[in-house]
């Protein structure tokens, strides 16, 4: 049997979103399957060693907020000071206590599984970003590299 | 349950570190050999079927037991 091939392309920065990625490349891994994740835009934020990423009920009226705040204080009680480290704080509270590992940990399980990680060189150059702030192990490529293994891809998705 | 060679419990863990961790436990196993795994997400009841189909390795038991999942894995 040839082995399957997974292609993700990771384009967002929040806590939330950083999920998609590394579960499904995590898993697919274990499965068997040959993956590779290119982090483009904000994706980029996923790769740094020290993550800072926060979750945001502004804008996002599928979030739960705790005793309806967003019923009471719609948008507005959402911008107040604070608002957003306190919705970080408590998702990872929420996501520790119900055993879903941390960013982190299946970051380290997708290197492990030796998933490659591209990160997208346009974006690099475009927001000066300082690769000395990635982990290591990441490639730097451009579109055309990643369409390379995207073409032969089995399952293909943009996150 | 039958005898087992190896066991994992992944009680407390979500999707998909039950998975990951039954995976890395088997690539240390001989082929032939049995891992219990111990689990308390539900969904690893599906995914576990599914991890079998796909990896070949073959799931001989699973059952619930008592608000735990239980797997007998036996290493392709």
């Amino acid at each position: 049997m040839e082995q399957k091939k997974l292609a993700i392309i990771a384009t967002k920065g929040s806590l939330d979103w950083a999920y998609p990625p590394f579960i499904l490349a995590s898993t697919a891994s274990a499965l068997g399957y040959e993956v590779q994740v290119f982090f483009t835009f904000y994706g980029l934020q996923l790769l740094k060693k020290k993550l800072s990423l926060e979750v945001t009920p502004l804008g996002n009226p599928g979030m739960p907020m705790p005793m309806g705040m967003d019923k009471w204080f719609p948008i507005l009680g959402m911008t107040l000071p604070g608002m957003q480290a306190m919705m970080t704080a408590m998702m990872k509270k929420k996501m520790k206590d119900k055993g879903v590992a941390s960013v982190e940990e299946l970051r380290d399980l997708c290197q492990e599984a030796e998933v490659r990680l591209i990160a997208c060189q346009m974006t690099v150059d475009l927001f000066d970003m300082d690769t000395s702030a990635f982990i290591d192990g990441v490639d730097y490529a451009g579109a055309a590299a990643f369409f390379e293994f995207a073409g032969e891809s089995d399952i293909c998705l943009y996150i | 349950m039958a005898d087992f060679d190896q066991e994992l419990d992944a009680s407390g863990l979500n999707c998909p570190l039950p998975i990951l961790r039954a995976k890395k436990t088997l690539a240390g196993m001989e082929s032939g050999q049995v891992l219990h795994v111990i689990a308390t997400d539900p969904g690893s009841v599906k995914d576990f079927d599914a991890f079998a189909k796909q990896t070949g390795n073959e799931l001989m038991d699973s059952q619930e037991e008592g608000g735990k999942f239980l797997f007998l894995i036996k290493k392709s």
